[in-house]
């Protein structure tokens, strides 16, 4: 089975295109408002980041992996009129294969400025893992058959079986891995906007209570409500938006180990997508991961971080857990990691809120609670403790890691632009 | 109409145009697990297709297999989602790695299939024997009544195989 594409094709679309205006309601367990309202609302507040209008925006991009809303209603209740749309199904992972699909209908004629969103009350309408939901008693037909019928139904219970062989074959340790939601709480203490601000220690992980082995309830992520959006255009364009365009070099999409339709009986289960993903990323990009300063390895679960960066090659196979529970993931230290507190903390919004946090580090102008300037940019000061700066100084080069199964990621690279 | 019958108080209804799933779960009825072997390249593949995933030919046989394997990987699921579940926590959902293509077609690959691991009567496990469980134990498989001519297959302790001094468990215990 042959997956393997030749990533010393012509690069001539690095650097071309770029993220120039990001937007996003607040993260809540309750909005109160429908994903319709929510979607408006995060695609409004985009365009205005972006510096444009709505008339600006002649494409639209969404994905939903439960609720959403279509492009139909948001491009509406805005009065944009469309060049072109699509509404995708899907959840974690999408964000990214969709700015490469944005990049393709810009570049292919099809329209000129596309905004990508993900709008969901995943906490107040439909729960992602299923909690609370009352179609137990339906019928066991097709797929069901080979994962409801042997309680097998929700996210943590589909990846376990690979997280804890992971833990088999590399020793990789409950202590390593809840370093992940350890340093992701601290990262959530410095953004006014993160759902849970509370610090959280190691010892707090392993003691909250058992999911399903080899999952704690704290090294799973939290479910919210929120819209989010993403604005791609070409970098001719960029330059005229208000902020520093954020230089996309590099994207995969939804790629895939063997067996995606059952990801259990291919090759070791102990590694992911990133195994080959890595190999269409780092070429096309034309930086390794070495060069990368800040990181957003989707935090679906601790595991999920420890695995992406570890197949992605930002350690050795196997090392994993040495590597999360280092300290290089902090603030302060050689490559931050979720700087927002990620899925973890912050909200869970399928990925696409790491791409806005990585935005806006390469913008130099992170929403914390540094002092705003006379020129109305924050004062960033670079001190980490409680409360504090989340600011990677002098970031550059930002790395996203999208999942949404251990056989299927998507990732993302992207540079300060000029 | 769909072959129809229940478990745990979930139905199961299979539909007509459904026949991989058919025709597995009616011979898990007729008292041995079959997987789908191809007619072309001949390798057994887990769960049902409707081509081969290694050579993409439609054609196939039902091939009866040992039932045996070893646990491969698991989860211990202490906190349910689906309400039925609920009575029986703890439960371990078991990877299960049969002793049929082992290491093929490529090095790391195997026929994995995941169930529930029971008592050999076919009842969830109760916590005891959840813990006694873990990677390395060898399991043969129990077919549980589902009605409707069809069963499922679920995994026991196989008795009579020499098991491993100590499964490999999770180490928070």
């Amino acid at each position: 089975m042959n997956a393997d594409i030749d990533a010393t094709a012509s690069k001539h679309l690095r650097g071309k295109y770029a993220i120039v205006g990001v937007g996003e309601t607040g993260y809540t367990r309750g909005s109160g408002t429908s994903t319709r309202a929510l979607g408006t609302t995060a695609v409004r507040n985009a365009i205005e980041d972006a510096g444009l209008t709505t008339a600006d925006v002649d494409g639209m991009l969404s994905y939903n992996g439960n609720d959403s809303v279509p492009s139909t209603a948001i491009a509406g209740d805005l009065g944009i009129r469309l060049n072109f749309y699509m509404d995708c199904q899907g959840g974690g992972s999408s964000t990214e294969a969709l700015v490469g699909i944005a990049i393709g209908v810009i570049e292919a004629g099809l329209c000129k400025t596309v905004a990508i969103f993900r709008s969901m009350n995943g906490y107040s309408q439909v729960r992602i893992g299923g909690t609370g939901r009352s179609t137990g008693r339906s019928a066991l037909s097709g797929d069901a058959l080979f994962g409801r019928a042997f309680g097998q139904a929700s996210a943590a219970q589909n990846f376990a079986p690979t997280f804890m062989r992971h833990m088999y074959e590399y020793g990789t340790t409950p202590e390593q891995v809840a370093h992940v939601k350890a340093i992701h709480s601290e990262h959530a203490s410095n953004n006014p906007k993160a759902y849970y601000k509370q610090r959280v220690t190691v010892e707090d992980v392993l003691a909250s209570r058992m999911i399903c082995k080899p999952l704690h309830l704290l090294d799973c992520c939290v479910e919210t409500d929120n819209g989010n959006c993403i604005i791609v255009t070409a970098m001719d364009r960029a330059r005229d938006c208000r902020h520093p365009p954020a230089a996309i070099l590099g994207v995969v999409g939804r790629c895939s180990k063997p067996r995606v339709d059952n990801y259990f009986q291919s090759g070791p289960i102990s590694s992911v997508a990133g195994v080959y993903a890595k190999n269409i990323l780092w070429p096309n990009a034309g930086v390794g991961p070495d060069d990368i300063q800040v990181t957003g390895a989707y935090d679906a679960f601790t595991f999920t971080t420890m695995l992406q960066l570890e197949d992605y090659g930002f350690c050795k196979k196997g090392e994993g857990g040495d590597y999360v529970s280092s300290g290089i993931m902090r603030l302060g230290n050689q490559r931050p990691n979720n700087t927002s507190g990620g899925h973890l903390c912050e909200g869970y919004t399928h990925g696409i809120a790491m791409v806005i946090e990585n935005v806006r580090q390469l913008r130099h102008d992170i929403d914390d609670s540094c002092p705003l300037g006379a020129d109305g940019r924050r004062q960033h000061t670079y001190d980490y403790s409680e409360g504090g700066c989340r600011q990677v100084q002098d970031a550059e080069l930002t790395a996203n890691l999208g999942w949404a199964t251990p056989v299927t990621g998507s990732a993302l690279v992207m540079a300060r632009g000029a | 109409m769909p072959t129809q019958g229940e478990y745990l108080g979930m139905p199961v209804a299979i539909d007509d145009l459904d026949q991989p799933n058919q025709e597995f779960y009616t011979h898990c009825g007729s008292g041995a697990l079959h997987l789908q072997a191809c007619a072309a390249c001949d390798l057994l593949r887990y769960p049902t297709t409707t081509a081969c995933p290694w050579c993409s030919a439609a054609a196939y046989r039902w091939r009866p297999v040992s039932g045996k394997g070893t646990v491969y990987s698991y989860c211990e699921v202490h906190h349910a989602i689906q309400p039925l579940f609920r009575p029986h926590l703890p439960y371990l959902i078991l990877l299960v790695e049969l002793d049929e293509q082992v290491g093929a077609p490529n090095q790391h690959d195997g026929l994995r299939v995941t169930s529930n691991l029971v008592t050999p009567a076919g009842e969830l496990a109760p916590e005891p024997l959840v813990r006694s469980v873990g990677i390395g134990t060898r399991v043969r498989v129990v077919l549980h009544d589902i009605g409707g001519g069809m069963a499922l297959p679920q995994w026991t302790v196989d008795e009579a195989a020499k098991q491993p001094e100590r499964p490999w468990r999770y180490p928070q215990e």
